[in-house]
C-alpha cells in the first residue's frame, strides 16, 4: 500500500480556477472525507487524483513518484486508483457481473473463468449475489451504486475515490451503500470521499477537509472540524448543512 | 356501466366519436377519388397503359425474378457499407496525432460522398473504371455499380454512427477510463456497443433507401427490376410493368419502414 500526496495542486477550466493549490497527504489505510459546498472543488480534486483531469500545476505523488507528469501514461495509474461516481455510470449494455469483469479481463489478461470466483465473491459479500446477471436498469439506485463499487474493487485498487456516491440516491437507499463503505473501512482500504453525509464522516473519517473556493480551508479530525470548527467559513457552511 | 368509472365512460364515448369521424371523412375522400378520376378525359388511356391487367399478369413473374437481382446487390452491399461506415466513424473519433491522416481522410471522404448525387457517383465510377480497359470480370458494371453504392452509403452510415458515438454521455468514457481501460478498449467495449444500438433505427432507414437506390444501377447495365420493367414497357408498349415494379418495392419497403418506426418509438419510450 502506498501513500498518495498532493502538493500545491492547481486546476483551471478556462478562466475559472477551481483548485487554487491543494496540499493533502493520504496515508495507507486512511479514510479522508472532503466536505464543502458544491462548486468548492471536491469533485475536480478527485478527478485529478484519478488523472481524469490533467492538473495545471503542482504535483501528485503516488509512492513518491510523480504521477501528474503530463507525458505519463495514465492507464497503469488508474488501475491502482479506483473511482466511483455520483451517477453510478454503469455500462448499461452489460450485466452487473460483466461490468465488473470488463476491466480486469482487458487490462490484466484474466479470463471470465478466472474472474468468476473472485467477482462472484465480491457480489455475495455486498449482498448482490442474486443480482449478478441483471442489467443496470433492472436494479435500484442503491444496488447500481454497489455494483459500481464492486466494479472498481474488481481491479484490486490500492486507493478508492468516492465522488458523492450517495447524493443521487433516495434517502432509504443511502444506508446500504454506506454499509459497503463501512465494510471497506474495516478491511483497511485507503479511501477518499467527497460527501455530504456529515454523520458518516464523523463516524468513520480519520481526517475531514473542508474545501472552500478551491482551497482546503480547514482540516483535522472529524471532531475538530465538524464539532469545533475554527474558521468562520467552516462554521457558516456547517450551520447551513447540519 | 358497472365496471367503468365516469372518466373511462367519457373517454370511450370520445374514442367512438373520433373513430366515426375518421372513418366518415376517409370514405368521403375515397368515394370522391373513385368517382372523379374516371371522369377525367384521359382516364381510359391511362387505365389501359398503366393498369392493364393482362400486361400485369404477363410481366409480374418476370419482374419478381428480376427483383432477385436487386436483393442480391443489396445483400452484398449492405455488410460492406456497415463495415466501411464503422471504420470511417471510428477514424473520425481518433485523438492520436500520429493517426491524424486517417481522421482527415474520414472527414474529407464523408464530405465528398455526402455532397454528390448517387447517380453521379454511379456514372463516374460505373463508366469510368471499366473504361480503363480492365479484363473480365473487372469490367463488370455489377462490381463498379455496387462499389458506387457502397462508397456513398458508407458516408451516410458513418455520419449516423458518429452521431451515435457523440450521443453517449462523457461519463461513460470517464467511468471506463477510471477503471484503467485503454481508450481503444473504451471505444470498443463501452462506447461503440451503446452507440450502434442507439442508431439502429436510423440505419434501418438508410438501408431501406439503399434497397430503392439499387434501381439506379440499371443506368449502367445490370438487369434488375427497373431495367426489366423498361424492357417489358418497350416490348408491350405499356407502362403497367412500372406499376408492377412499384408494388414489389412497396411490399418490401413499407413493412421495413414500419418496423424501423416501431424500433424508434420503442427506443424513445425506453429513454423517457
Amino acid at each position: 500500500m502506498d501513500r498518495l500526496e498532493l502538493r500545491n495542486v492547481q486546476k483551471s477550466f478556462g478562466q475559472t480556477q477551481i483548485l487554487k493549490g491543494i496540499d493533502l497527504t493520504i496515508e495507507p489505510g486512511q479514510m479522508i472525507c472532503l466536505i464543502g459546498a458544491s462548486g468548492s472543488g471536491k469533485s475536480t480534486l478527485l478527478r485529478c487524483m484519478n488523472l481524469l483531469e490533467p492538473i495545471d500545476d503542482g504535483a501528485i505523488l503516488l509512492d513518491g513518484a510523480d504521477i501528474s507528469e503530463p507525458d505519463l501514461d495514465p492507464q497503469p495509474i488508474r488501475q491502482r486508483i479506483g473511482m466511483v461516481f455520483q451517477s453510478y455510470n454503469l455500462f448499461p449494455h452489460m450485466t452487473a457481473k460483466e461490468n465488473a469483469m470488463l476491466a480486469p479481463r482487458r487490462t490484466k489478461g484474466l479470463s471470465r473463468a478466472n474472474l468468476d470466483a473472485p467477482v462472484s465473491e465480491l457480489f455475495h459479500r455486498f449482498g448482490l449475489g442474486d443480482r449478478m446477471d441483471h442489467y443496470p436498469d433492472q436494479l435500484s439506485g442503491g444496488q447500481q451504486q454497489r455494483v459500481a463499487i464492486i466494479r472498481a474493487l474488481a481491479m484490486k485498487p490500492e486507493i478508492m475515490l468516492f465522488d458523492e456516491i450517495t447524493s443521487a440516491l433516495d434517502p432509504e437507499l443511502v444506508g446500504e451503500v454506506l454499509d459497503v463503505l463501512r465494510a471497506l473501512r474495516e478491511e483497511g482500504m485507503t479511501m477518499v470521499l467527497a460527501t455530504h453525509e456529515m454523520g458518516f464522516a464523523r463516524e468513520l473519517a480519520d481526517k475531514v477537509c473542508f474545501l472552500d473556493q478551491g482551497r482546503i480551508c480547514e482540516e483535522g479530525s472529524a471532531a475538530e472540524v465538524l464539532d469545533a470548527p475554527q474558521q468562520e467559513r467552516t462554521k457558516a457552511f456547517l450551520s447551513r448543512v447540519l | 356501466m358497472p365496471s367503468m368509472t365516469r372518466r373511462q365512460a367519457y373517454e370511450a364515448r370520445q374514442r367512438r366519436r373520433a373513430t366515426l369521424i375518421a372513418a366518415g371523412s376517409t370514405a368521403a375522400v375515397l368515394i370522391a377519388l373513385i368517382v372523379l378520376i374516371p371522369l377525367t378525359p384521359g382516364w381510359e388511356a391511362v387505365k389501359h397503359s398503366f393498369f392493364n391487367a393482362r400486361v400485369f399478369e404477363k410481366t409480374f413473374p418476370g419482374l419478381l425474378n428480376a427483383f432477385v437481382m436487386d436483393v442480391a446487390i443489396f445483400a452484398w452491399c449492405a455488410p460492406l457499407i456497415a463495415i466501411l461506415g464503422l471504420l470511417l466513424a471510428v477514424a473520425r473519433d481518433i485523438r492520436n496525432p500520429a493517426l491524424y491522416p486517417l481522421k482527415l481522410f474520414s472527414i474529407v471522404y464523408t464530405d465528398v460522398f455526402r455532397g454528390l448525387p448517387v447517380i453521379l457517383v454511379i456514372y463516374l465510377i460505373g463508366f469510368g473504371i471499366p473504361g480503363l480497359g480492365l479484363p473480365r470480370p473487372w469490367n463488370s458494371p455489377y462490381i463498379w455499380g455496387s462499389l458506387s453504392l457502397i462508397l456513398v452509403y458508407a458516408a451516410y452510415v458513418a455520419e449516423i454512427l458518429r452521431s451515435g458515438i457523440e450521443s453517449i454521455h462523457t461519463s461513460q468514457r470517464a467511468a471506463a477510463l477510471s477503471l484503467g481501460l485503454s481508450s481503444s478498449d473504451t471505444m470498443r467495449f463501452v462506447i461503440l456497443p451503446q452507440a450502434i444500438r442507439r442508431v439502429v433505427p436510423a440505419n434501418m432507414n438508410m438501408f431501406i433507401a439503399l434497397q430503392k437506390d439499387v434501381a439506379l444501377l440499371s443506368f449502367i447495365g445490370p438487369v434488375e427490376i427497373f431495367r426489366q420493367a423498361g424492357v417489358y414497357k418497350s416490348l408491350m408498349a405499356n407502362f403497367t410493368p412500372y406499376v408492377g415494379a412499384a408494388l414489389i418495392f412497396l411490399a418490401i419497403t413499407v413493412p421495413a419502414t414500419r418496423f424501423a418506426d416501431h424500433l424508434m418509438n420503442k427506443q424513445a419510450k425506453a429513454r423517457s
